[in-house]
Order: structure tokens, then sequence, then C-alpha cells
């Protein structure tokens, strides 16, 4: 475990060097949810209805935006091929870069949520299940976005091309975070989506470090 | 003490033998070679029957009327669309696996027929929508997970070309085909699991198919033409592939075998 926790301190000590991409990506999420209000119109009520469906999207495309630079820094470097070489399994390694990528992006981007919430109008009812639908969702945003950003090492034109790659199949995770927080808004119980949500989690949590290491090693040949 | 070392192994492969026995480029274009003839006739047999069918020789629907005639076209494509996927899904597995030239080829000829397959399932779905359900389309379960399949599709497409050195792409690229193999069960239950505007199968059922006979004939005859028509297709694009990557050792040898400035000391 101590290869997996000193990896783990690495990462999130380079994200605080570089605080300003955490920033970053909490000021892209805050400005894309900025844009519908100028687009749609600011009637409260039509903000309301939409709000937590935009929140949604904007983290989506948010933590995409961070995504490309979870391993091409150090496959840059060369760090990544001592990763791969290392005792430790490389699935455990991938885990826990993933985990410090979600502390240093998924994490602000729940703080920030319930004010956006208040910016859209979305009732205060809301802020509870907004917070937990991101809470089990923006870990599987992390999970299988890690997959395109090991994809993509080394491609022409990487950035683009994990939102292509991924887009597709992170959609179910919307659609239930989605239903999740709106069916909590109607007063329906929304135990159901937070079920499938928090099973998706642990099927992303169990099957994606396989994926993302097989794209490690397929990158490094 | 070495010989017994060995041995399990050496009857592992004597045993998956068989298999393997196409992984080699010029057996299966042999193979390929011997398919295709047989495959066009039975595509243009069948694409003629079946089309004669579909359009003269069957009722119209008491409830579609001649808008039924649509789903003669559209259900095999629908069909199609998702064998493809598995077909592709498998022959990256087995490409990732076991490293076959030929399966990789065979995956990355088969990614533009099944796009097209899936786009002709979108189209030809939201034509019928048009007059059936008064909208082009509609954010239902099955549409939804039909367009995901399209951009999967296309993202092997990308990805495969996104690198410099080919053979990387089509690693990377069978990867992401089999993670998005998840898609394809989402697609086929999508109508049970969500009550959506989508009818369920009719078809392939347990209890039999609950379509009438008049009806189920073109739609086979056309599936059969749709299946044989990728047949063809896939025969002609391996045979490419396979060429190509030949033209293409023929002139690195020639490049590395003829004069050139820096090695003629």
């Amino acid at each position: 475990m101590a290869p997996f926790l000193a990896l783990l301190k690495r990462d999130l000590k380079l994200a605080a060097r570089h605080g300003l991409d955490s920033f970053m990506v909490v000021a892209f999420f805050v400005l894309v949810v900025t844009l519908f209000p100028l687009a749609v119109g600011p009637e409260q009520a039509i903000l309301g209805r939409i709000g937590s469906g935009m929140i949604w999207v904007a983290a989506l495309l948010s933590s995409m935006l961070s995504m490309d630079r979870l391993f091409q820094q150090d496959y840059e470097d060369g760090s990544l091929d001592l990763l791969v070489l290392s005792p430790m399994a490389l699935e455990l390694l991938v885990l826990a870069k993933t985990l410090a990528h979600w502390i240093s992006t998924g994490l602000p981007l729940i703080i920030a949520s319930p004010l956006l919430g208040v910016l859209m109008n979305v009732s205060s009812a809301g802020y509870g299940t907004v917070i937990l639908s991101l809470a089990l969702g923006t870990p599987i945003l992390s999970l299988v976005g890690s997959i395109g950003a090991a994809l993509s090492l080394g491609a022409r034109r990487g950035g683009v091309l994990i939102s292509l790659l991924i887009l597709p199949l992170l959609i179910p995770v919307l659609v239930f975070g989605v239903s999740a927080v709106e069916t909590g808004l109607a007063d329906l119980p929304s135990r159901s989506e937070f079920l499938i949500l928090g099973a998706m989690l642990l099927v992303a949590l169990a099957l994606v470090p396989y994926a993302v290491a097989a794209a490690l090693r397929q990158a490094l040949e | 003490m070495l010989s017994q070392a060995i041995k399990p192994h050496a009857m592992q492969v004597k045993g998956s033998a068989k298999m393997h026995r196409f992984a080699n480029p010029t057996r299966f274009l042999r193979l390929v070679s011997a398919i295709k003839p047989w495959a066009t006739g039975v595509c243009l047999l069948t694409f003629a029957a079946g089309l004669y069918f579909a359009l003269f020789a069957s009722p119209p629907d008491y409830q579609q009327r001649e808008t039924v005639r649509i789903m003669y076209v559209h259900v095999p494509a629908a069909w199609m669309a998702m064998f493809c996927y598995a077909a592709l899904a498998a022959a990256s597995a087995s490409a990732l696996i076991w490293r076959h030239l030929v399966a990789d080829m065979v995956a990355r000829a088969t990614a533009p027929i099944g796009a097209a397959f899936t786009l002709l399932a979108l189209a030809t779905g939201s034509l019928w929508g048009k007059p059936m359900w008064g909208t082009w389309w509609v954010w239902d379960a099955r549409l939804t997970s039909v367009l995901i399949l399209f951009f999967l599709y296309l993202g092997y497409i990308v990805l495969n070309g996104a690198f410099d050195d080919a053979s990387r792409g089509a690693r990377a690229a069978s990867i992401l085909a089999v993670v998005g193999a998840i898609n394809i069960p989402i697609i086929k239950f999508s109508v049970d699991w969500w009550n959506t505007l989508h009818q369920p199968a009719s078809v392939v059922k347990l209890d039999g198919p609950a379509i009438h006979m008049s009806m189920l004939t073109p739609l086979l005859l056309m599936a059969i033409a749709y299946t044989s028509f990728y047949i063809w297709i896939l025969a002609i694009r391996v045979r490419a592939e396979i060429n190509t990557s030949k033209i293409r050792a023929l002139q690195i040898r020639r490049v590395t075998a003829s004069d050139v400035p820096w090695n003629d000391s």
C-alpha cells in the first residue's frame, strides 16, 4: 500500500504546486454555467427547471478539460516508464493517479456546485441531491476519463480526441445524475437513481483500472 | 526436466492451432477469396427477392399503412449495426490477446461498415418516426444508445488514425472497442428496461415471433442480404488492407536495399 500512498501524495503535491490548474477547472465550470442564462434568458423559472442539468453538463465538460494532463506530463518526462516498471501492480497505481486527479479537480467542482445552484435558482431543497449526485458521479468521470487519457497518449490532437472517445461512454452517468436531482426536486423517491449511480461507480472502480493499465502498457511499448 | 516444462505449452499451442490457422494473412486471403463470390451472389439474390417482397408482395400494416415498408430497411440495418460492433469488439479482443495481424485488419475494416449501418438505421428510423410519432427524433433510450453507438464507431475510427505509428493506433483503438462493448447490452435491453416510444423486440422472442409470415419473409430475406453484404464488403476491405501492408513492406525493402546517399559506403 505504501507505493499507492506515495504516488497519491506526490500527485496531490504536484497539483497543489500548480494550484492554478484546479482553480482553472472550477473557473471553467462556473463560466460554462454562466453562459446558459445569457443564452437561454434570465427567467428564474426556466433556470430553476434546467439548472441541475446545466450544472451536470458543465461538470462533465470541465472534468474532460483537465483529463489530458493526467498522464501526459509523466509520459513526457519518463516517470510513467518507471511506474510501469515498478513492482507494484500498475492497476493500483492507476487508481492512485485517478484518485489524486479526482481530489484535485472533482472535489472543487462539488464544493462549487451549491454556489451555482444559487445562481441557477435551483430550489434550496435540491442542493443536497446535487452534491450527493456529483459526489457519486464525478469519480466515475475521472475513472472513465482516465481511459481516454491513457489511450490518447502520444496521439495528435490529444485533448479533443479524449472528449470524442469518452463523452459517449459518460452519457449514462449524466442521465442518471441529472434524473437523481430532478426526482429529488420533484419530491419523488430518488433512491433508485442513486443506487444506479453507485453501481456504475463500483463497476467503473473494478474494471477501469485494467483497461487503463492495458492502454498505458501499449502506449509505452 | 526441460522437456517436461515445455510439454504443456506445446500441447496448448497444438490445441489452439486450428483457431490460429487463419492468423496468417496469406491463408486468410485465400479463405476470403473463396468466400467472396458466394457472399456477392447471396447478397444480390436476397436483396432482389427481399426488396420485391418488401415493396410489392407484402401487405401494408393495418395501423402504419405503407410506412411499414421502411421497417424492412431499418430493422436489419439496426441488427447489423449491433452485429458489426460485436464483430469489431471480438476482433479487437483477439487482436489484443493473441496479437493477430488479421484480427486487427478485420476490426479496422469492420468499423466504417458498421458506422454506415448505424447511420442508415438512424436515418431510416427518423424517416419512419416523422409520420408515425410526429417527430424526426425523440430522446428515448433506444435512439440515444444507438446514437452513442455511432459515436463509438467514430471514436474508434479517429483513434485508429490519430497516431503516426499505425500499429499503436490499432492497439489503442482495440482497447476502446472492447471498453465500448458495454453499450451493446444497453442497446439490446433499453426498450425493456425503460418504457419508451420505441417498440420492444417482436421478431427474436422466446415464444416465437409476434409478426405475420407475410412480413417476416421480406424481413428475414433483407437480414440475410445485409449480412452477406457485410461479408462481401469486408472481404474487399480486408483484401485491400492486406495488399496495402504488402506494398508498404515492399517499398520499405526497396528503400533500404537501394543506394540511398547515407549508406553507399
